[in-house]
């Protein structure tokens, strides 16, 4: 492994961190798009910045293109404010209308300008080491390793200090300015750091990547947590993880970091979203059947107890026509219903056992007075079906 | 060539209509079928998809080697038909919202689509120049097929909004009572989804990845100030999305270096503005004047108010009184006075006013009738 190697490992690493804290709390209060919407506009103020100083690596760039991301959540709210439009509807309309702006500028002065779009929204990590930060003739390491180490300080100290602020503003904005915290200034805030990370990081890695290591990770993580200390600390490692893996991802396949990045990210983000146990699909569809076959049960089970006279709403064969279940489906219920003890078979022929009785008494009570405390006790009775 | 020059050519020059009659049948169908992504609340559907279709592009590349326009378009549009699922079903079934679903795939996507083409170009015997055209559009690449791929497309979305008008309508509006009546709301809804999505992907030659967003919901989001009508508003947001599609490819043509998508855009976004501001009904101008008005009538009110409560104590209402009483309390001016006058409410001698017969009736019924909204 080369230096240049490390350095861009450690590069991606750091963007992935950096990004990763702000776009949780950008997930967790429903403005994740926010973060797509800054990281094309910018393209803006960096073209205008470039108009102005004539030099692409001049730090004016930077804080323009962080202004055009400020501008842009403003005329944003702006718009909202009209109640003219939806909220997702203003974020739609105000990026395009920049960017666009920020494209033509471009193509008009493409002759005298090395700028092209293509390297915006993309970027290129690989290039990344030969960009170096030298001072009074000493090589400091690369450029954008100091940008982003420096705006990551800033967020892990601004989260350090105002963690309290950051977890009230976000959860209960209400409360937060009934106890004198003001939601306004730590949207503001949280808007102004998006803005330097993406600014500072889609110079390294590009506008759409930006998204992505915003997103993903914190998405990610929310899937597996719900507390917020352990899904910044999760979307931390995430991001990092993906960085480094979708290096060497790149490495091999001979492509883009930034995109082997990205599918690293989705790809850790498929298997949570699939295995996830507790919020996972396959978790979710699992509980969605048993919660399924429970219900049957208790219909199951009220029928019989409905029609104890009847011969022949108690055969088997009847199930299937009444609650028009399919003959497997009929099966699985009557068999959960034996395995619980909550009927006996006679002949052919079924019938409630007294802990079955029992049960639809307490489930008739329930369904009767609809309290509470009635279906508590049910759930603790009754509800250790073995299946 | 001056833009009347230019907009001559457009109907003239046959390159050029093609390109016109391409950018306008697309901004047709984009503002029609945007309408209904709008009211759905899914306007960044376009975003997200016109990103996450680019793999598709380039497995389609992959898999066939071909580079003809409907073979990539189709891998994208499997692709972006993937990728509204998958954003349906995170949304469904976990707790992430929408913007986060929608991003989340975008980015994705995307970057995985970036992954393959630079994998591509590195391919030894692949000759893949061209496929990034997809990622910035461009309207002049656009032959007599893309076009007629276009209008048939347009076509079938019309049969189809008018073969299924009221579901799609009553879905729009309440998807749980659509379902009580029975409708397969499944069904409309992946039939809407479908045309979205391919009107999107067939965007992505013509004006690229980013701006085929604005394109879907700029023009819905004009048309909906203009009308409260679903019918309307489709048929406004069509036309004000073929209008930006003529005026934009008119006013790029006219000058070198003007890229077409980016100026459809503009020009979309302007009239955004335009309906943001001049719309009679929503419009912020009349909004504003609205407010206006209403605050000069209720100050004539109030004033009407004290002078009613001042004239009541005598037992002829119409008994004059001086102005300077009014001056105790505020809400009164000489335009004020002078407004009241014309409307007959009081009279005015010299430095003394006094009720009208009408004036009079007016306060007293101030708070029985509707004359607070009528002013």
């Amino acid at each position: 492994m080369g230096d240049a190697q490390i350095e861009i490992q450690i590069i991606a690493a750091v963007v992935a961190a950096a990004c990763a804290i702000p776009g949780v709390f950008l997930v967790l209060r429903k403005m994740a798009l926010i973060s797509d919407a800054i990281s094309h506009s910018i393209l803006l103020g960096i073209v205008v910045g470039f108009f102005i100083t004539n030099d692409l690596n001049s730090p004016w760039l930077i804080l323009l293109a962080a202004v055009t991301g400020v501008l842009t959540i403003v005329m944003v709210e702006m718009i909202q404010r009209t109640k003219l439009v939806k909220e997702d509807t203003a974020i739609g309309l105000v990026f395009p209308l920049l960017f666009s702006i920020g494209v033509i500028l471009i193509s008009k002065n493409a002759n005298d300008i090395h700028l092209d779009v293509d390297s915006v929204l993309i970027g290129e990590l690989a290039f990344a080491p030969f960009d170096r930060f030298i001072f009074d003739g000493m090589d400091l390491g690369p450029k954008s390793l100091w940008i982003m180490g420096t705006i990551l300080i800033i967020s892990v100290a601004s989260l350090l200090l105002f963690f309290k602020e950051l977890k009230v503003t976000t959860f209960d904005p209400g409360l937060a300015a009934s106890i004198g915290i003001s939601p306004l200034i730590f949207h503001y805030g949280l808007m102004s750091v998006s803005s330097v990370t993406i600014v500072g990081a889609f110079d390294a890695v590009g506008a759409i990547l930006v998204v992505a290591l915003m997103i993903a990770p914190a998405a990610t993580a929310y899937l597996l947590t719900t507390n917020l200390k352990k899904m910044i600390g999760l979307a931390v490692l995430f991001g990092v993880t993906s960085a480094i893996s979708g290096y060497w991802l790149a490495h091999y396949l001979d492509a883009s970091i930034s995109g082997s990045m990205t599918t690293m990210l989705g790809v850790i983000f498929l298997i949570t979203y699939l295995f996830a146990s507790d919020k996972g699909l396959i978790a979710s569809i699992y509980r969605h059947k048993k919660q399924k076959i429970e219900v049957s049960l208790i219909i199951f089970l009220l029928h019989l107890n409905n029609h104890r006279d009847e011969i022949e709403a108690r055969q088997f064969i009847h199930l299937q026509e009444h609650f028009n279940w399919t003959k497997k489906y009929a099966e699985s219920v009557v068999d959960l219903a034996d395995k619980n003890n909550m009927i006996q078979f006679e002949g052919d022929l079924i019938a409630l056992t007294e802990k079955g009785e029992n049960f639809t008494d307490l489930t008739l009570k329930y369904i009767l007075t609809n309290k509470d405390d009635e279906i508590e006790h049910l759930k603790r009775d009754f509800f250790l079906f073995r299946g | 060539m001056s833009i009347f020059d230019t907009f001559i050519a457009l109907f003239t020059d046959s390159t050029l209509r093609t390109i016109a009659i391409g950018t306008m049948v697309l901004g047709a169908t984009s503002g029609m079928l945007g309408s209904f992504a709008v009211l759905r609340k899914e306007s960044l559907l376009g975003d997200a998809i016109s990103h996450a279709a680019l793999p598709g592009i380039v497995l389609a590349f992959l898999i066939t080697g071909s580079k003809e326009s409907y073979v990539l378009l189709f891998g994208a549009l499997i692709v972006g038909l993937i990728g509204t699922v998958w954003i349906r079903s995170i949304v469904h079934k976990t707790h992430l919202k929408t913007d986060t679903a929608l991003g989340l795939i975008l980015s994705i996507f995307f970057g995985f689509g970036i992954l393959l083409l630079t994998y591509v170009q590195k391919l030894p015997d692949a000759n893949q120049a061209g496929l990034d055209k997809y990622l910035f559009g461009q309207a002049a690449t656009l032959i007599d097929l893309d076009v007629y791929i276009l209008i048939a497309v347009t076509l079938i979305a019309l049969v189809i909004l008018f073969l299924f008008w009221k579901e799609f309508k009553i879905m729009l509006f309440d998807t749980d009572y659509a379902k009580t009546l029975g409708f397969n709301v499944k069904f409309i809804d992946i039939l809407i989804t479908f045309f979205i999505v391919l009107t999107i992907v067939l965007g992505l030659q013509t004006v690229g990845v980013v701006l085929m967003s604005a394109l879907l919901l700029a023009p819905a989001a004009a048309a909906r100030q203009w009308t409260n009508s679903l019918g309307k508003m489709v048929l406004i947001a069509a036309i004000i999305g073929a209008l930006s599609g003529l005026i934009g490819t008119g006013i790029s043509a006219s000058e070198n270096n003007l890229p077409t998508g980016p100026v459809i855009v503009i020009v979309a976004s302007a009239i955004v503005l335009f309906s943001f501001i001049f719309s009679p009904i929503r419009g912020i101008l009349f909004q504003q004047l609205r407010l206006h008005q209403n605050r000069n009538n209720l100050e004539l009110m109030k004033t009407l108010q004290l002078m009613y409560n001042i004239a009541k104590t005598h037992q002829d209402f119409t008994h004059p009184h001086a102005i300077g009483i009014l001056n105790d309390f505020r809400g009164f001016s000489k335009s004020s006075l002078k407004k009241m006058e014309e409307k007959e409410w009081i009279q005015i001698e010299g430095n003394q006013w006094k009720l009208t017969a009408i004036g009079f009736k007016e306060a007293k019924d101030m708070f029985h009738s509707n004359s607070l909204e009528n002013g």
